[in-house]
């Protein structure tokens, strides 16, 4: 194969696995940090380690998206445009679903906690069952056609939850009760805020419970074997359909759980959050290797770094900009992303 | 005669020499008979007609790039934004306000190919570090390139007026123009002709002119070697490498000149609405034409236009109409209590209003479902998808 595109320019064709890809990537990814440097010696400490915490946050929230785009693309090579408003579907639901608890705004305490976890767990099997219905509907009619066909009903299925929100709630921005805890920690000049450690806390144990569950249960390995090579999974009797159903399904419970996480983080939602988050989150699964679940997590958390770094010290309007541009910067220089272990040519 | 009847009893039967003809004919006849029904208040709709004349020339070049070549392109609309940029900047007031402080007036005839060209090279230079990717990765890379130039034009306010957008847009002139009935005057040749704003006739004639220019460009390329190298690239890249095709240099081809065709567009677009706001050139803009594309058939150049024009109809015309003929109907079945506003009940009209991104929704999804290869699809293609090996599709843009 390689010797057929003898024609096509070396240096061009193989320019993102050279070394000089490498090389200049990593000039231009230190010409970003030591410029994010310049700029936080300028501040003091204590507004760093508060930046870095929103950064951090916010990252967590994003990893739990990406995931769920990470996932269905190593699993049937799509971008599920629908995924980001299943997210949004999530905070949606919860704050459906608060009143029926008896959550109010300023509840706070440890006897809302069991109401909390159960408005959560609701939250999270409701957008499953979305999620997996979208599948079935416009997904896997579609296995086999065209390739665009299924990117054209995932926008489709994008359009239409949005537009179910809408009709809900109306196009307005709506108040998502601010339920965690206001206090911070100071531990000598540095001071978190106990929400951030919440949301942090919370988007760690699931994705450790996640990736123990791809790695260790039968039905992660189903996943990954399908991943891998769906005709020889299904020659080893695997049923790829429950598989991926099943893949749609994990992702929609951790996007359920980014948006409740998101509301009680934000405390703003609106019905089209989702696509702006959708592909910011997609750009954080790009950067860490497509396909590749820790990959995601960390790419998570370094764009949430890079959005709260660049909004408060350079300026907001350029933020989608630079996330977008390391977008492009990865797949110019590293196109299996910062982990990728797999190959971008088949 | 003879030959025109022997080429008529020859194709009666094809559907893309069908679907070219429906289209010339009400092509040539919409503004007469809109004029007419409405009896002589049809600039609206001979306006709006032109703007689709835009999509459809967006749909064309899009169709070059991924039906055609393979080649998934998920920001098309940044390249109709740098060629509206390119005629708002270089056709107006604007670089008085710039560091430059002097205005340009490019004239409109030049701009255009301006447009055009500037468009191609962006498309050359975001390709050729890219184009070596197989598959989603480029479809990536443009979806993030049509994120940021908007963004971009709308950050640099020095030179763009950021937000506000470029306003009062020089239009094109001609040295003469034929009016008549069909703009509802009187049959007349005017000199020194100006493409003024309300003058929607001279504006919808302009950009037919320029449709059925890029069909016959289009086509031609098609059956050209370089259109048989795309599709060589498309069904198999290696295979084509194998027999002696460039495929880096064909890729780029396609997508310079795919770029091009929007560059134009955005041109034209920027030059009849006399405003370029970075607000128009969103990824729902892409989504857009990619599902013009898809929806009529994809490397198929009539299929692409059939496309363009129906969910053109239903986005700018049936969606926007729907609420007040939803109210009407109401209204004359006697259901007058679905138009009372309550505060569970927001109104019949408010209410379809909000539907329609269901609606929209519902099409691209069901359209799919039912002809996932589109509606006049390519009959090489369809062809090679009845007997086309199913684990592989053809379309697959690897």
């Amino acid at each position: 194969m390689i010797g057929a595109l003898a024609r096509t320019p070396a240096a061009l064709r193989n320019f993102g696995n050279s070394q000089l890809a490498t090389l200049i990537g990593i000039l231009i990814a230190a010409f970003g940090i030591v410029l994010t440097i310049q700029h936080v010696l300028q501040h003091d400490a204590s507004f760093f380690f508060q930046i870095l915490t929103i950064g951090i946050a916010d990252g967590a929230i994003y990893a739990l998206i990406a995931l769920g785009y990470t996932m269905v693309y190593g699993i049937i090579e799509l971008i599920n445009f629908a995924h980001g408003d299943v997210f949004t579907l999530g905070a949606f639901i919860s704050l459906a679903l608060f009143p029926v608890f008896g959550i109010a705004e300023g509840a706070s305490g440890f006897s809302y906690v069991l109401p909390l976890l159960a408005v959560g767990l609701i939250t999270m099997a409701l957008c499953a069952v979305v999620n997996v219905a979208i599948e079935r509907v416009a997904y896997r009619p579609l296995r086999h056609a065209p390739r665009l066909a299924p990117l054209i009903t995932a926008i489709g299925m994008s359009s239409i939850l949005e537009g179910a929100m809408y009709l809900w709630k109306g196009p307005f921005n709506l108040h998502y009760p601010d339920l965690l805890p206001l206090t911070r920690l100071n531990i000598g000049a540095v001071s978190i805020g106990v929400k951030d450690l919440i949301v942090l806390t919370l988007a760690i144990v699931l994705v450790v419970a996640f990736t123990l569950f791809i790695n260790l249960s039968k039905l992660g390995k189903a996943m990954r074997a399908t991943a891998q090579d769906r005709d020889a999974a299904q020659l080893m009797g695997i049923d790829i359909n429950r598989t991926i159903a099943a893949t749609f399904f994990i992702g929609a419970v951790l996007a359920g759980a980014g948006g409740i996480t998101y509301g009680l983080y934000i405390n703003s939602v609106a019905f089209d959050l989702g696509f702006i988050t959708g592909l910011i989150a997609f750009t954080a699964a790009v950067f860490g290797g497509i396909g590749n679940i820790p990959g995601a997590a960390i790419g998570g958390l370094l764009i949430g770094m890079v959005r709260a770094f660049s909004d408060s010290y350079f300026d907001s309007s350029w933020t989608e900009i630079v996330i977008f541009g390391i977008l492009i910067a990865t797949l110019v220089f590293r196109p299996t992303g910062l982990l990728g272990m797999r190959v971008p040519e088949k | 005669m003879k030959r025109l009847r022997e080429y008529v009893s020859e194709n009666s039967r094809n559907p893309n020499v069908i679907a070219y003809a429906a289209m010339a004919i009400a092509a040539l006849t919409f503004p007469g008979i809109a004029q007419f029904a409405t009896g002589g208040n049809a600039d609206y709709l001979v306006s709006l007609a032109a703007d689709g004349g835009v999509f459809v020339l967006l749909a064309i070049g899009l169709n070059v790039v991924v039906g055609f070549a393979g080649l998934l392109d998920l920001g098309y609309a940044a390249f109709f934004a740098i060629g509206s940029y390119t005629y708002g900047m270089l056709a107006s007031q604007q670089l008085i306000s710039s560091p430059i402080h002097h205005a340009l007036h490019v004239p409109f005839w030049i701009a255009l190919f301006l447009g055009m060209f500037i468009a191609a090279s962006a498309g050359a230079l975001l390709g050729a570090p890219t184009l070596r990717l197989r598959g989603d990765y480029l479809a990536i890379v443009t979806l993030g390139f049509g994120e940021i130039v908007p963004r971009f034009f709308r950050n640099m306010k020095d030179w763009t007026s950021g937000v506000n957008g470029i306003s009062a847009l020089d239009v094109p002139t001609l040295p003469f123009w034929i009016t008549g009935p069909w703009a509802n005057t009187q049959l007349a040749i005017e000199q020194n002709f100006r493409f003024v704003t309300f003058n929607v006739t001279a504006w919808y004639v302009l950009i037919v002119i320029l449709v059925v220019a890029s069909v016959l460009g289009v086509n031609n390329l098609y059956g050209s070697r370089l259109g048989r190298a795309w599709m060589a690239v498309r069904e198999d890249e290696t295979a084509a490498a194998a027999m002696g095709v460039n495929t880096v240099n064909t890729k780029l081809l396609a997508f310079a000149i795919g770029a091009s065709f929007s560059g134009f567009a955005g041109a034209f677009y920027g030059a009849k609405l006399s405003l370029v706001s970075p607000d128009s050139f969103g990824f729902i803009v892409s989504i857009t034409i990619l599902s013009m594309v898809v929806l009529g058939g994809m490397g198929n150049i009539p299929g692409a236009m059939i496309g363009a024009l129906l969910l053109y109809w239903v986005l700018y015309k049936f969606l926007p109409d729907a609420p007040l003929q939803a109210s009407s109907l109401a209204h004359n079945l006697g259901l007058d209590s679905l138009n009372t506003v309550t505060p569970n009940w927001p109104g019949i009209a408010e209410f379809v209003s909000r539907l329609k991104f269901i609606i929209f929704g519902l099409i691209l999804v069901s359209i799919m479902l039912l002809r996932p290869q589109g509606l006049l699809p390519s009959r090489l293609r369809s062809a090679e998808l009845k007997r086309g090996v199913h684990d592989e599709p053809v379309t697959m843009v690897t």
